[in-house]
């Protein structure tokens, strides 16, 4: 199956078994390669799909959670190519599939084609550039298509209702819905009747899954989640749960907290 | 704004303020001593120092601000490196009624402690960035992430021709004047177009500004001057056209100092204002088409022209001004008595003085 139809099939899965789609969000590296690893493995059995953020320095979209966790992940020497071969160790023909996120940035200096080949190499789905615009997805989806690789896409709550459109037809596997203004942080309380309202619109629209992510941090937002969309994208509020935490104690932590959040998808 | 660009009503205010708020037209020196060698080319000063607030980051905010009531937005955010953008944003929006927010590394906040401290007089808050690098970058950074979560009250005013589309094109429009005025006081003065014109070059809007006059004048020589820092082949530098790659950094696609996995580096400047990895695209594109050349100088040969110019025309120039300087001497000396080199001086230097001499009594 190509990354596409995996991450197709793991949304087809949790519908049917009436679950809202868990996405935990983790920064490779962060504290070290060997946590990750460790964390990966065992909360595979547990979650939908797998978010693997490559670390960078200036992350626009996200808040200091997410700014913090990919620091430390730099000064412990995390790369792409570190970044890959975690996906890779931690990638199953019957786990769930694995989608990286990255700036934009890194992976046009790595090369795009060179990127491609290596996520697909490592068994990963796809990617998401959060800091590509629409117009600009050529030269990435170009790189992708032809290996079957992923290219979510995210609208914004201030995306017009047609941009809006436009941006989940382009999108591959699901739509990534930001629950809100502003950057990733497990701060602020979504709002969920905006979301709902937003989520119906968006349904007239397209077919495909649509994911809320940005803000989704506690048992009773993913419920609320899991009664409007298909997909909860959960992130700063995992590194929170096991921020300043290594191997096994950081991945007890992680553990219990996601058994928090599947009680209720 | 494209509206606004279309509206001759909102020229006409954004001239008024030019000239009543600002002080505009600034004027146009010869500056006699700074070279003195008999073989030296003349040697024009265009004093955007002289402009309210102390540099030409005020024709900037002067527009923004101006677009921004006309968005009926109810607050200005801006980054800010060496102050003076943060000073300039404060100003117009004292002056326009709108309250103010100013991110600020907090590296600058301590280099700058002048302009932190007018800032507030104006009524902005200043919020010190301690993420990153703590300087300009990361002030951009933030204020890119708080304009996220308030893009439907907020305007953000961008410092210099860098960030997403319109900045650079919007900036560049606001910084024009510049290149205008200039043009027509040299052809008034001299009846003869300037042989070279030297600007300095951080986010690039004073170059941009001043080279939008002459960029159709096949035989104006333009230049760019960045901050070498330490030099150019070493680590400590700021000087992204000369020592970077291409990259994306803030929205656009230009030369940026990063490492080969695409992490933007740490620069380093004795000048904040020069202080940022990145340049604008417009820049890159006149480098590459070859329209305009780009050296550097270093923190040493800043200094030097800093006091050059203090000793020798009883102007203090801003550090970043004082990059321009530095290689308007090497150049005034190489033209020879029939050059005509017209330099930007972009700002004043007062807000660097404490620093200059923290730095020169340590040594
Ligand atoms: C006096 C002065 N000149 C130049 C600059 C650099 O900015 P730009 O390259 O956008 O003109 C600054 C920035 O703070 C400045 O204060």
């Amino acid at each position: 199956m190509s990354g596409v139809e995996r991450i197709a099939a793991a949304f087809a899965r949790a519908k049917a078994e009436r679950r809202v789609a868990l996405i935990p969000y983790l920064c490779a590296g962060d504290p070290d390669a060997a946590t990750t690893a460790a964390i990966l493995a065992a909360i595979a059995p547990s979650v939908d799909v797998i978010e693997i953020g490559i670390p960078y320095g200036d992350p626009l979209a996200d808040g200091p959670t997410i700014a913090a966790a990919a620091q430390r992940a730099l000064d412990g020497g995390m790369t792409i190519d570190g970044a890959l071969a975690l996906a890779r160790d931690a990638s199953r023909e019957d786990g769930p599939p694995i989608i990286m996120f990255t700036y934009v940035n890194p992976i046009v200096q790595y090369g795009l084609e060179r990127f491609a080949e290596a996520m697909f190499a490592a068994g990963a789905a796809g990617a998401i550039v959060p800091d590509v615009p629409l117009e600009e997805i050529g030269p990435i989806r170009s790189a992708f298509a032809p290996r079957g690789l992923a290219l979510p896409l995210l609208v914004a709550p201030t995306t017009p209702l047609e941009r809006a459109a436009g941006i989940a037809e382009a999108s591959d596997g699901f739509v990534y819905l930001v629950s809100r203004l502003g950057v990733t942080s497990a701060q602020r309380e979504p709002d969920f009747d905006w979301i709902a309202g937003r989520v119906a619109r968006l349904r007239e629209r397209t077919p495909k899954p649509i994911a809320v992510g940005f803000g989704i941090a506690t048992p009773e937002h993913v419920r609320r989640v899991s009664a409007i969309a298909d997909g909860a994208i959960v992130g700063s509020a995992l590194i929170d749960a096991c921020a300043g935490y290594r191997g096994d104690e950081a991945v007890a932590r992680v553990g219990a907290f996601l058994e928090g959040l599947a009680a209720t998808a | 704004m494209d509206a606004a660009f279309a509206d001759a009503e909102f020229w006409a205010e954004y001239r008024a303020l030019l000239r009543d708020f600002v002080g505009r037209p600034s004027p146009l020196m010869e500056a006699t001593r700074y070279v003195a060698e008999p073989n030296a080319a003349t040697l024009l000063f265009k004093r955007e120092d002289l402009n309210h607030t102390g540099a030409h980051k005020i024709n900037n905010t002067v527009g923004q601000g101006l677009l921004a009531q006309r968005m009926a937005k109810r607050r200005l955010i801006a980054e800010t490196g060496a102050g003076q953008h943060g000073v300039a944003t404060a100003t117009i929006g004292a002056k326009l009624g709108i309250p103010v927010d100013v991110f600020m590394g907090a590296i600058d906040v301590e280099r700058q402690s002048l302009n932190v401290y007018v800032m507030q007089l104006l009524g902005a808050r200043v919020h010190p960035v301690t993420s990153g690098t703590q300087t300009l970058k990361d002030a951009t950074n933030e204020a890119f992430r708080e304009w996220a979560g308030r893009v439907e009250d907020t305007f953000y005013v961008i410092g210099s021709v860098v960030g997403a589309h319109p900045y650079p094109y919007m900036v560049r429009e606001f910084q024009r004047i510049i290149g205008v005025e200039a043009r027509a006081q040299v052809l008034e003065r001299y009846e003869r177009l300037p042989t070279d014109v030297i600007a300095c070059v951080g986010g690039g809007s004073n170059a941009m500004g001043i080279f939008s006059g002459f960029v159709d004048d096949a035989s104006v020589r333009l230049w760019g001057v960045e901050a070498a820092g330490h030099g150019l082949s070493s680590p400590d530098t700021a000087a992204s056209l000369n020592a970077g790659t291409i990259g994306i950094l803030h929205g656009s696609r230009s030369y940026v100092l990063q490492s080969a996995e695409g992490q933007v580096r740490n620069t380093h400047s004795i000048s904040a204002g020069l202080d940022y990895p990145g340049v604008g695209p417009e820049h890159a594109f006149l480098k590459e088409s070859g329209r305009a050349a780009y050296v550097a100088a270093t923190d040493e040969e800043a200094l030097a022209a800093f006091h050059r110019c203090a000793e020798r025309e009883g102007i203090v120039p801003a550090l970043e001004s004082a990059h321009a300087l530095a290689f308007a001497e090497r150049l005034a000396l190489e033209r020879g008595r029939d050059g005509l080199v017209l330099v930007n001086l972009s700002g004043r230097g007062d807000k660097d003085t404490r620093h200059v001499a923290a730095l020169e009594s340590r040594q």
